[in-house]
C-alpha cells in the first residue's frame, strides 16, 4: 500500500511540472487565441539562458532576473509583435505553423549553437529526502508541487479578482464588447504574452533540475503540457494543474500495474477520451456555437 | 473568422503554377545531378553519415566530432600515405530511409570509406548500400546482428554487445555475486538488444532474473520502475538505459534508498551521467569497453585533445569514432595502396596496436566478421569520477 | 472561360517527358531522393485533401503511413503479392480513417489537431512494442520490391517508374475526385460549414469521407515507401513527422491542387538545399517557415494570386486617379 502513495506523491511532484508548463500555454490561449506549439520550447530557451549565465560565473538567481527580463521581451513582447500579430487575423492554420517553425527554429539553434548534450542544472531546493510512513518524497518534489499550487492559485487569484486581471478575462471572452467597455485591448493582450513569458520561465527554474537542460527537452514536456491542458480544461488555470497531476499520477500507476511499455498510453487514451467527449476539459465549461 | 481569396483552385493547371512545378522540376534535377564535387586527386574522401538530430543526436554528434578529431590529426600530419583526408558529413535525422538515401549519396560521390551511422536501425540500411558498392563501413552500432549478416564491408568500432554484455554477466555471477536480479532497460533497439543478450547470457540455474523492466526513451519518472525492482527483492539490479535517463535512474535509486549493488555498461558510469547523477553515481559498477578515464597514455592524450577541440569532456561515442579513423590508416597503410577491396580483405584479420598506431587508443584485433576484440575494464565510480578496479585482457583469438 | 487546351496539353507533355527522362540524369541518390519526394507527395496530397479541401486540422498523416507501411511489409513477409499488399494497405488505412475520423470529427477546430496528435503517439506506441507483428524498436527487415508480370521492379530506375506512375493515378483519382459533386462539397464545407450544412450538406459524412480517402493515400504512400527504403521502423512515422507534412501542405498552399507537390519538395528536399549550412540547416528550415507564414501565409501557390491582386489593385487606383484627373479637368481645371 505504501508504494502506492509513493507512486501517487511522486506522480503529483511530476504531475506539478507538466502543470506548470501547461498553465502558459492555458492562458495564452485562452486570452488570445494563440496556440502556441513551441510551449515546451518557451521553457527549453530560458533554461539554457540561465546555464548561459551561470557559466559566465553569475549565481543562479541574478541569472534566474536577467533571463526573466529577457524572456518578457523576446517570448512576450517580441513574439506578439513579430508573429502573432501579423498572423492571426489569417486564421489559426498560419500561426500554428509559425509556432511550429519557430519551435524548430529554437531547438535547433540551442543544439547547434550551443550543444547537443544534456546539462545539469542546480536545484532551488537541497539534496534531503524525508520518510515519511514508508514513503520517500524529496525536499524538490515538495518544493516543485508546492511552488506549482501557489503560482497556479496566484495567478487565478490575479485573474479573478484584480481590474487588470478581470480586463483581461473580459478581452478573452468578448474582445468586441471589451474595447466598447473602454479596456484597452492591445495592452491586456500585451500583459497576456507577457505573464506567459514569466510562466515559462519560472517553469524552466523548477523544472530543468530533474528534466535536465538539453535542446529537445521541449518536445516531451510540450506534448505533456498540450495533454494536460487538454485533459484539465483551459478555461481556467486549475485545469492546468488537475490535467497535470492526473498525467503525472497516472504515468506512475500505469507503469506499475498496467505495463511499463504503456505508461504513456494511459494518459493518451484519457487524453482521446476528454478530447472526444468534453473537450473543453474536465474543468471545462462547453463552448458555446458562434453563428 | 478565416480568410479565403477567390482562386480559382480546381484548376488544374495556372500558367502560373504550372512554371512553378516545371521550374522545381528542373531544378531539383539539376541540383541533384551537379551536386557531385570534383574529385582532387591527391586527396582521400570519407563520408560522415551521422545523427545529428533526433533522438540520436548526442551520440551521434560526438562520434562525428571523434572522427574530425582524427582526420584533422592525420592532414595535419601529412595525410595518409600523403594524401590528404576529405570529409562530409550528412545527417541521417535518426530516421533509416535518409540515411538509405544518403549512403547513396556518398556511394554516389565515390568514398573511399563511411563512417555511421550510429543508431542501430540505420546501420542496417546503409550497411546493405555500402556492401552492393563493395566500401568499407565504420559503424558505431552495438547491435549484436550487425555482423551477424555476412557483410564483409562492415566494420565496428566498438564491441559487439554479445561480447560485452556476457563480460557483465560473468562479472554479475561471479565476482559481484547476485543470485537474484532485476534488470531496467531502454526500449529502443540498443537497450533491448542488450537485454536479449542478457537473458541468454545468464545461466538460470545459477542468477535469477527476477524483474525485467522496460523503460521509454526520454523517461523522467522512473519511481514506478525502481518500485517493481524493489518489489521483486533483487540483490543487485542490471541498468541499461541512455545518458540522461541513467542519470535519472541512479537518482531515484538513490532516493527510495537502494543499497544493493548497481552494475551497467559503458554508458551507465560515463563521466556525463556522472555529472549529472552526481552523489547517487558513487559506487556504482560497470563494464567499459572505451573510457577516457583508462590509465592509458594514448587515451588520456586523446581526452585532453579532444577537451581542447571541443570544450567538453568525449563521451565513448568520440573514442568510437576517432579510433575507427585511424584503423582504417592503418589497414590503408598495411595494404600499400588506396584500394577499397583489399583494404577490406586486410581489415579482416588485422592487429593493430597502440605502439604503431597510438590514434587506435588501445591494441585491437578485428576478426572476420567486423567485430573488433579489445581489452576492457570493469570501473567503479568512486568520488565523482571513474576509477579502473579491474582490467580483462582481450581474450584470444581462436580461430 | 475557356482554358487554353492547347497549351495545356504542351504543359502536360512537357512535364511527363521530363518525368520520364530524368532519371537518366541522376545518380542512385538523385533518384532515391526523387522517388522518396513523389511517395511524400502521394501521401500530401491526402492530407491536402483533409486539411485544404475539407478544412480540417489533422496532424496525423504520418501515423497512417506507418500504418501502410507496415501492413504492405507485414504481407509482403507474409510471402503475398505487392498488387496485394498495395491496395490492402489503402484499404486498411480508409478503414481506419472512418474509424478514428467518426468520433474525432465531431470536436472542432484545433481539437482535432490535438485528437490526431495522439492517435499519433498511441499507434507510436503500439509499433514500438508490439514486437510480435511490427517487429518493435528492431523493424522489419529484407522487405522486397514488386515484380510486374515477370519483370523484376528492384532496380533503382524501374521503381522510380513504379512510384511515378501511382503518383499519377492518384493525382488523375484525387482530380476526379475534387470535380464530382463530392469535391464541391467537401470546399462548402471549408469555405462555410454552416451554410453548407444549411444547404442540406451532411458535414458529418463529407469530413468523414474526406478524412477516409486522405488517410487512404497515406496507405498507399506507406506500402511503396516500404518496398524502398526495403527497412521500416517506427521512427519515420512518429508526431514530428505528422508536424513536418502539415507544414509541408500549409508550405506549398492549402486547398491548392500542386500544392503537395511544391510542400513535399521544400520538405524532403531541403535538407539537401541547405547542406552548407551544416549543423544549422534545420534552423534555417524553421526559420523560412515562420517567413514563410509571415510573408505569404496562404502558401506559396498563393503567389500569383497575390500577384494578380496587386495588380488590379494597382489598375483600379490608377483608373480611380484618372477618372479624378478627368472630373478636375472638366470642372475647368480648378480644384
Amino acid at each position: 500500500m505504501t508504494d502506492f502513495f509513493q507512486l501517487v506523491f511522486s506522480g503529483l511532484a511530476t504531475g506539478s511540472i507538466y502543470a506548470l508548463t501547461a498553465l502558459g500555454f492555458t492562458l495564452l490561449w485562452q486570452a488570445s487565441g494563440t496556440v502556441n506549439f513551441a510551449t515546451g520550447e518557451f521553457v527549453m530557451l530560458p533554461a539554457f539562458s540561465m546555464l548561459a549565465f551561470m557559466s559566465l560565473g553569475l549565481p543562479l538567481l541574478a541569472s534566474f532576473g536577467i533571463t526573466m527580463l529577457l524572456s518578457i521581451l523576446v517570448l512576450g513582447w517580441g513574439f506578439k509583435r513579430v508573429i502573432v500579430d501579423p498572423l492571426i487575423r489569417h486564421g489559426m492554420m498560419p500561426l500554428i505553423v509559425a509556432t511550429i517553425g519557430l519551435s524548430m527554429m529554437m531547438r535547433n539553434g540551442v543544439r547547434a549553437g550551443y550543444s547537443a548534450e544534456a546539462f545539469s542544472f542546480p536545484s532551488l531546493f537541497s539534496d534531503s529526502i524525508f520518510t515519511i510512513a514508508g514513503i520517500r518524497i524529496s525536499a524538490s518534489d515538495f518544493g516543485t508541487f508546492g511552488f506549482a499550487i501557489v503560482i497556479i492559485f496566484g495567478v487565478q487569484m490575479f485573474i479573478q479578482k484584480t481590474v487588470t486581471g478581470r480586463a483581461m478575462q473580459a478581452v478573452a471572452q468578448n474582445t468586441e464588447s471589451a474595447t466598447v467597455l473602454g479596456i484597452n485591448v492591445k495592452r491586456m493582450v500585451l500583459y497576456t504574452f507577457a505573464i506567459n513569458a514569466i510562466l515559462a520561465t519560472t517553469a524552466a527554474l523548477l523544472v530543468t533540475p530533474v528534466y535536465l537542460a538539453k535542446f529537445d527537452m521541449g518536445s516531451g514536456l510540450g506534448f505533456k503540457a498540450f495533454l494536460a491542458a487538454i485533459i484539465g480544461g483551459f478555461s481556467n488555470s486549475r485545469g492546468a494543474l488537475l490535467g497535470g497531476l492526473i498525467i503525472g499520477v497516472s504515468e506512475n500507476l500505469a507503469g506499475a500495474y498496467v505495463s511499463p511499455a504503456y505508461k504513456d498510453g494511459v494518459a493518451l487514451a484519457l487524453f482521446m477520451v476528454v478530447i472526444l467527449f468534453k473537450p473543453t476539459g474536465l474543468l471545462g465549461k462547453t463552448i458555446e456555437r458562434k453563428v | 473568422m478565416t480568410k479565403h481569396t477567390q482562386a480559382p483552385r480546381l484548376h488544374f493547371f495556372s500558367s502560373n503554377s504550372i512554371k512553378l512545378a516545371i521550374t522545381s522540376l528542373i531544378s531539383i534535377t539539376l541540383a541533384c545531378s551537379l551536386s557531385t564535387p570534383a574529385q582532387a586527386a591527391d586527396s582521400v574522401k570519407l563520408a560522415s553519415i551521422v545523427e545529428l538530430t533526433g533522438s540520436g543526436a548526442t551520440a551521434g554528434t560526438n562520434f562525428k566530432n571523434g572522427v574530425n578529431l582524427a582526420i584533422k590529426e592525420i592532414n595535419a600530419a601529412g595525410g595518409i600515405m600523403g594524401k590528404k583526408i576529405e570529409t562530409t558529413v550528412m545527417d541521417t535525422q535518426s530516421n533509416p530511409g535518409i540515411a538509405k538515401g544518403l549512403t547513396k549519396k556518398a556511394i554516389d560521390d565515390d568514398v573511399f570509406a563511411v563512417f555511421g551511422p550510429v543508431f542501430s536501425g540505420s546501420i542496417i540500411v546503409s550497411m546493405a548500400e555500402t556492401r552492393r558498392a563493395e566500401i568499407p563501413n565504420f559503424t558505431g552500432g552495438e547491435a549484436a546482428d550487425i555482423t551477424m549478416q555476412g557483410n564483409p564491408y562492415i566494420f565496428r568500432t566498438s564491441f559487439t554487445q554479445s561480447i560485452a554484455i556476457p563480460k557483465v554477466a560473468n562479472y554479475i555471477r561471479r565476482i559481484a555475486l547476485i543470485k537474484n536480479l532485476a534488470i531496467i532497460y531502454v526500449n529502443n533497439d540498443f537497450g533491448k538488444g542488450g537485454n536479449d543478450v542478457m537473458l541468454k547470457s545468464l545461466d538460470p540455474s545459477k542468477t535469477k532474473i527476477v524483474a525485467d523492466i522496460s523503460t521509454d526513451p526520454g523517461q523522467i519518472d522512473f519511481s514506478a520502475a525502481i518500485l517493481k525492482a524493489k518489489q521483486s527483492n533483487a540483490d543487485g539490479i542490471f541498468v541499461y538505459v541512455n545518458e540522461e535517463e541513467s542519470a535519472r535512474i541512479l537518482r531515484e535509486l538513490k532516493k527510495q534508498g537502494w543499497n544493493k549493488p548497481i552494475v551497467g555498461e559503458t554508458t551507465l558510469t560515463g563521466q556525463k551521467v556522472i555529472d549529472l547523477a552526481g552523489d547517487a553515481a558513487n559506487g556504482v559498477r560497470a563494464h567499459v569497453g572505451l573510457t577516457v578515464d583508462a590509465p592509458n597514455p594514448a587515451i588520456r592524450a586523446f581526452k585532453a585533445k579532444f577537451e581542447k577541440e571541443y570544450k567538453y569532456t568525449s563521451d565513448h561515442n568520440g573514442m568510437k569514432g576517432y579510433s575507427g579513423v585511424y584503423i582504417l590508416k592503418a589497414a590503408i597503410e598495411k595494404v600499400g595502396k588506396f584500394d577499397r577491396k583489399a583494404v577490406a580483405a586486410a581489415l579482416h584479420g588485422i592487429k593493430i596496436s597502440t605502439a604503431a598506431q597510438p590514434g587506435v587508443l588501445m591494441d585491437v584485433e578485428i576478426d572476420n566478421k567486423g567485430d573488433l576484440n579489445r581489452a576492457s575494464f570493469m570501473v567503479e565510480v568512486k568520488n565523482g569520477k571513474q576509477e579502473v578496479i579491474l582490467e580483462l585482457p582481450m581474450i584470444p583469438t581462436q580461430h | 472561360m475557356t482554358t487554353p487546351t492547347k497549351r495545356n496539353t504542351a504543359i502536360t507533355v512537357v512535364i511527363t517527358a521530363c518525368a520520364l527522362i530524368v532519371p537518366h540524369f541522376l545518380k542512385s541518390y538523385g533518384l532515391y531522393l526523387l522517388t522518396y519526394w513523389l511517395i511524400y507527395v502521394i501521401c500530401t496530397m491526402g492530407l491536402n485533401l483533409i486539411v485544404g479541401y475539407a478544412g480540417q486540422k489533422a496532424l496525423g498523416q504520418a501515423a497512417f503511413l506507418g500504418i501502410g507501411a507496415y501492413t504492405s511489409a507485414i504481407l509482403l513477409k507474409a510471402g503475398y503479392s505487392f498488387w496485394l499488399a498495395l491496395p490492402a494497405s489503402g484499404a486498411l488505412c480508409f478503414l481506419m480513417g472512418i474509424l478514428v475520423g467518426f468520433p474525432a470529427l465531431r470536436v472542432q477546430m484545433v481539437y482535432l489537431a490535438f485528437a490526431t496528435m495522439g492517435f499519433s503517439e498511441l499507434l507510436s506506441l503500439v509499433m514500438r512494442n508490439e514486437e510480435w507483428l511490427t517487429g518493435g524498436t528492431f523493424g522489419i527487415s529484407d522487405i522486397p520490391r514488386p515484380s510486374l508480370l515477370g519483370i523484376s521492379l528492384d532496380g533503382n530506375v524501374a521503381y522510380y517508374y513504379l512510384v511515378l506512375t501511382c503518383t499519377v493515378i492518384i493525382s488523375l483519382l484525387l482530380w476526379g475526385i475534387l470535380r464530382s459533386p463530392w469535391g464541391k462539397a467537401f470546399t462548402a464545407l471549408r469555405d462555410n460549414p454552416i451554410r453548407a450544412e444549411s444547404l442540406g450538406i451532411d458535414i458529418q459524412r463529407y469530413t468523414l469521407l474526406a478524412f477516409a480517402i486522405g488517410s487512404a493515400f497515406a496507405g498507399i504512400a506507406g506500402a511503396l515507401f516500404a518496398s524502398l527504403v526495403q527497412f521500416i521502423e517506427p521512427s519515420p512515422f512518429n508526431t514530428q513527422i505528422s508536424i513536418m507534412m502539415y507544414l509541408m501542405v500549409v508550405i506549398g498552399g492549402p486547398g491548392y491542387f500542386l500544392g503537395p507537390v511544391i510542400g513535399a519538395a521544400i520538405g524532403v528536399l531541403a535538407p539537401e538545399a541547405l547542406r552548407f549550412a551544416e549543423g544549422w540547416y534545420l534552423f534555417l528550415f524553421g526559420a523560412i517557415v515562420v517567413g514563410l507564414m509571415l510573408w505569404l501565409p496562404n502558401g506559396l501557390l498563393s503567389i500569383p494570386v497575390l500577384l494578380r491582386e496587386k495588380r488590379l489593385a494597382r489598375e483600379e487606383s490608377s483608373a480611380r486617379a484618372n477618372f479624378r484627373s478627368l472630373a478636375t479637368t472638366k470642372n475647368g481645371g480648378a480644384r
